[in-house]
């Protein structure tokens, strides 16, 4: 019966997720739907390995810049399609995340200091990406070019000048589709073994590995995950801007707006990015056709806010927006808090 | 010179220790501010990530006193030290203490986002622009034969000597530091010994946050202000502290003028962009292969 | 079926565990008593996997698993409890047996089934959808059981699962470890607890300043005079013999 109610609940909320941008016609709005998903799936990825298997990464623009890089530059400079581009993408992503998840895990870093080398490396690369201009262009970033035939609008990944439904809305299915990948492997941690052993060693490591459990194995399975399903994100950015550069692809940026979302939605909780995500771009959205205008667009009105509500979750709601819907919903039905 | 496949450029000892010299230097002003957040570390067993933005704010502060009320930036150190204490002691009580819950992933969160908070109030409030004040003394100095020192960086390499010194003293000697010790050896302890240990942190944090506030009036005449100048040296800190030994003053020093001396050659050789690596790669060795650090106790 | 041969174990300079012998047959419960700071759970630590040890080898079921990661030896059929509880405090009783069971189960929902017929094992049933951060300290030693249990385990190392409990949480729980050595488990217990040593061991090992001093049956084993002054202190085997005279 919960399962069944479980299952209307997202099909609904997939259903909507589905027809929304349909009543939307401003470029400017899709935009602002496309982003609430691309934060979503960002948050998703950085959900797997801290919120589930409690490794707090502060580095996460390492998977994200890895797998953008990668997609630009591999089209750019060897003439990949996008679409078998995107496949190096995430696995380099991937490789990268198995050598810096077997370095730090091997060596039995935890809490502070794996999330100190996870920053390490996040600035190693920017510090590379800056500087080996033979591949990356160093500070000038790579450019994708823009194709303006409509009829390469699939081959070449790109929507701008595709027929009138895929220029509005290619890129909003695409993050739509990607989200979906996303959570679906998300739905499968939460109940598979491995996402079991994922949590047991959150909650305890040692006891973990009293009851025959690999914690080193179940921690690799999670930042590749983890930095998979980031990578995908550099490659839609990339695909969407068709542009990159050191700073977007592996600045402080991308890993704290990857944690933003997750924590405030409910950390360890397949819908709480999600929700995370939407509460936070509408209340930055709120904020700036309300208050915005009048301080006169400064910068820096959003990621005060966004800081702001970030402390005030941790102080006042650990469990996040699905922890509070979940006791809200508790008290309505009268039940006791699940 | 080869390494690596890569030829390096060879220099004469003049320029190599000229090098070295103005490592000195830069590695005096990281010692600076890793020594706040090396204390804070070895009390609370926290990494603050708005260490760099306290450094900031601590900047803009001394900036306002001399471009508002011409006080000159060392002068500044009387207004801005006391002014960090509280502030760091509030913080700690009222917000970091308060959210955390007791629980170390959620203060690194908490700080993280505090850090977030301060930076983009300062780029509100202060706009991206670069500020340096203007002193007659900023361009006066030695010559040292191999390259040249100017006042306000010998003034940042005594500095660091003086306050590691003075935090030295101050910890073996005063009750509130032998307090300190006692909550950062045994917690559970010194709350049983009648430590109110809440207090204790917020002392603690306070003091790290008075020692960043030194540095900023240290840096002022050095270095331009703006919102971003704290994230520059952030990681450079993190290194400091963990290559020093977290929580140890003498670690902070010599760890701050290794990191300085290294980042110099490093840009020396591997040209200026790439030479900052040495820093992110020392760091990463570190804390694999000896995360108690140089002179760190092995902790828990 | 365990058989550990001059294990020994130093830290710093302290030595902790020195030459330990000992072996366990299958179908026994064989307990290890001694004084505090004897080096107990260190040598469970190191019979287990958490602690590698300096000198000395431990054969499980004729191979040997020196220096083997914990996992490993679980997987095996050896598995260990913690004298400090250590729940999963997140997740519900469910949940926590589960995933000792997840160790011979692959599937979540079979897991969380074997889960709920392990908690009926050790009179756990009623709190399966309770948080494991709730429990009572009775509970939570209950629970490092079950979830052991749940594992499948050949051999058990319970490591003081009786401490804290009153008389009757006691008096329940030697049933529960009985009921487990019956349903085929072999059991190698740490125990403060004289009562529950008395009536649940078939032999006895008794470990002082990291070394093995005495075994045999516990009557005969408690009634040694080195076991006596290793607990009371020196001189005390010749004062409890002469009380015993006395009274006689």
């Amino acid at each position: 019966m919960k399962e069944f109610s479980h299952l209307v609940g997202w099909a609904l909320l997939l259903i909507a997720l589905a027809v929304v941008p349909l009543f939307v016609h401003s470029a400017r709005w899709i935009d602002f739907l496309e982003m609430t998903l691309f934060v979503a799936v960002l948050g998703q990825g950085w959900n797997i390995l801290a919120g589930y298997g409690g490794q707090y990464s502060f580095g996460h623009a390492l998977f994200f810049g890895t797998g953008a890089y990668i997609q630009a530059i591999l089209q750019v400079k060897l003439g990949f399609s996008p679409w078998v581009a995107m496949w190096f993408a995430v696995s380099g992503s991937v490789l990268v995340a198995a050598s810096v998840g077997y370095l730090s895990f091997r060596y039995g870093l935890r809490g502070s200091y794996f999330a100190l080398i996870t920053l390490a490396f996040a600035e190693a690369f920017l510090v590379l990406s800056r500087s080996l201009k033979s591949i990356t262009e160093g500070g000038n970033g790579i450019q994708v070019a823009l194709n303006q035939d409509p009829e390469q609008a699939i081959a070449t990944f790109q929507f701008n000048f595709a027929g009138p439904f895929l220029s509005e809305y290619g890129f909003y299915y695409t993050i739509f589709i990607i989200l979906i990948v996303a959570f679906a492997i998300t739905a499968w941690v939460e109940r598979s073994r491995f996402g079991a052993q994922l949590v047991a060693v959150r909650e305890n490591e040692d006891a973990a590995k009293a009851l025959g459990i690999n914690a080193f194995r179940v921690k690799m399975g999670a930042i590749c995950l983890s930095a998979g399903i980031t990578a995908t994100c550099g490659v839609y950015y990339v695909q969407k801007f068709l542009f990159i550069e050191p700073g977007i692809a592996y600045g402080p940026a991308k890993s704290v707006e990857a944690l933003f979302a997750p924590i405030i939605g409910g950390l360890g909780t397949l819908l709480g990015p999600l929700l995370g995500s939407i509460f936070i771009h509408g209340v930055g959205e709120l904020t700036k056709a309300t208050i915005g205008q009048a301080l006169g667009g400064r910068p820096g009105v959003d990621l005060i806010l966004f800081g702001t509500i970030l402390i005030l979750v941790l102080a006042f709601v650990p469990r996040g927006l699905v922890g509070l819907l979940q006791s809200g919903w508790a008290r309505l039905t009268g039940g006791r808090d699940a | 010179m080869e390494f690596l496949g890569f030829s390096l450029p060879s220099y004469g000892w003049s320029t190599v220790l000229g090098s070295a010299i103005s490592g000195v230097f830069l590695g005096s002003i990281y010692a600076l501010v890793a020594l706040g957040l090396t204390l804070i570390y070895g009390v609370l067993h926290i990494i603050n990530f708005a260490h760099g933005a306290l450094l900031m704010l601590a900047m803009y502060a001394v900036y306002f006193l001399w471009s508002g009320y011409g006080i000159d930036p060392y002068l500044a150190m009387l207004i801005v030290v006391p002014g960090g204490f509280f502030f760091g002691y509030g913080l700690q009580r009222l917000v970091i203490g308060k959210a955390s819950h007791g629980k170390d992933e959620i203060i690194l969160l908490v700080t993280l986002g505090i850090a977030i908070v301060i930076e983009n109030l300062s780029l509100f409030l202060f706009s991206a622009s670069e500020r340096s004040v203007l002193v007659p003394y900023d361009l006066d100095g030695i010559d040292l034969g191999v390259t040249y020192a100017v006042y306000p960086e010998l003034a940042a390499l005594g500095g660091s000597f003086l306050i590691t010194l003075a935090l030295w003293i101050f910890m073996t000697y005063t009750d509130t530091g032998k307090a300190i010790r006692a909550v950062a050896k045994e917690r559970q302890g010194a709350r049983l010994m009648g430590i109110n240990v809440d207090h204790i942190f917020a002392v603690t944090f306070g003091i790290g946050v008075a020692c960043v506030a030194a540095a900023a009036s240290l840096l002022v005449p050095t270095y331009a202000v703006h919102p971003q100048v704290g994230s520059l040296f952030v990681l450079i800190a993190f290194t400091v502290v963990v290559l020093g030994g977290m929580g140890s003053f003498v670690g902070a020093l010599v760890g701050g003028f290794l990191i300085g001396v290294t980042e110099q050659l490093g840009r020396l050789y591997l040209g200026e962009s790439l030479g900052v690596i040495t820093i992110s790669v020392i760091f990463i060795l570190v804390l694999l292969f000896r995360p108690t650090g140089l002179f760190g106790a092995k902790s828990g | 079926m365990l058989d550990v041969t001059g294990l020994s174990k130093s830290f710093g300079g302290l030595k902790a565990v020195t030459d330990a012998h000992l072996s366990v047959s299958e179908g026994q419960i064989v307990s290890l008593i001694g004084p505090n700071g004897a080096g107990k759970t260190t040598l469970f630590a190191l019979i287990s996997g958490f602690l590698k040890p300096d000198e000395g080898r431990t054969n499980f079921l004729q191979t040997d698993v020196t220096g083997r990661q914990p996992h490993e030896i679980c997987q095996l059929g050896l598995v260990r409890t913690f004298q400090v509880v250590q729940p999963f405090a997140n997740l519900d009783v469910r949940e926590n047996i589960a995933v000792g069971a997840h160790t011979r189960i692959a599937n979540r929902k079979l897991a969380l089934a074997r889960a709920a017929d392990v908690a009926r094992l050790v009179g756990m049933e009623g709190t399966l959808d309770q948080p494991a951060g709730d429990l009572t300290i009775a509970g939570r030693k209950r629970l490092e059981l079950a979830r052991a249990l749940a594992t499948e385990p050949k051999l058990l190392l319970l490591d003081e699962v009786m401490a804290g409990l009153n008389a009757t949480e006691i008096a329940e729980l030697v049933q529960v470890v009985r009921r487990v050595r019956d349903s085929g488990v072999t059991i190698f217990l740490i125990e403060h607890v004289m009562q529950a040593v008395m009536s649940l061991s078939d032999y006895t090992y008794v470990l002082n300043q990291g070394v093995m001093i005495a075994d045999g049956a516990p009557k005969d084993v408690t009634s040694s005079p080195e076991v006596i002054e290793a607990y009371l202190g020196h001189g005390a085997a010749e004062r409890v013999a002469k009380m015993g005279g006395a009274n006689a």
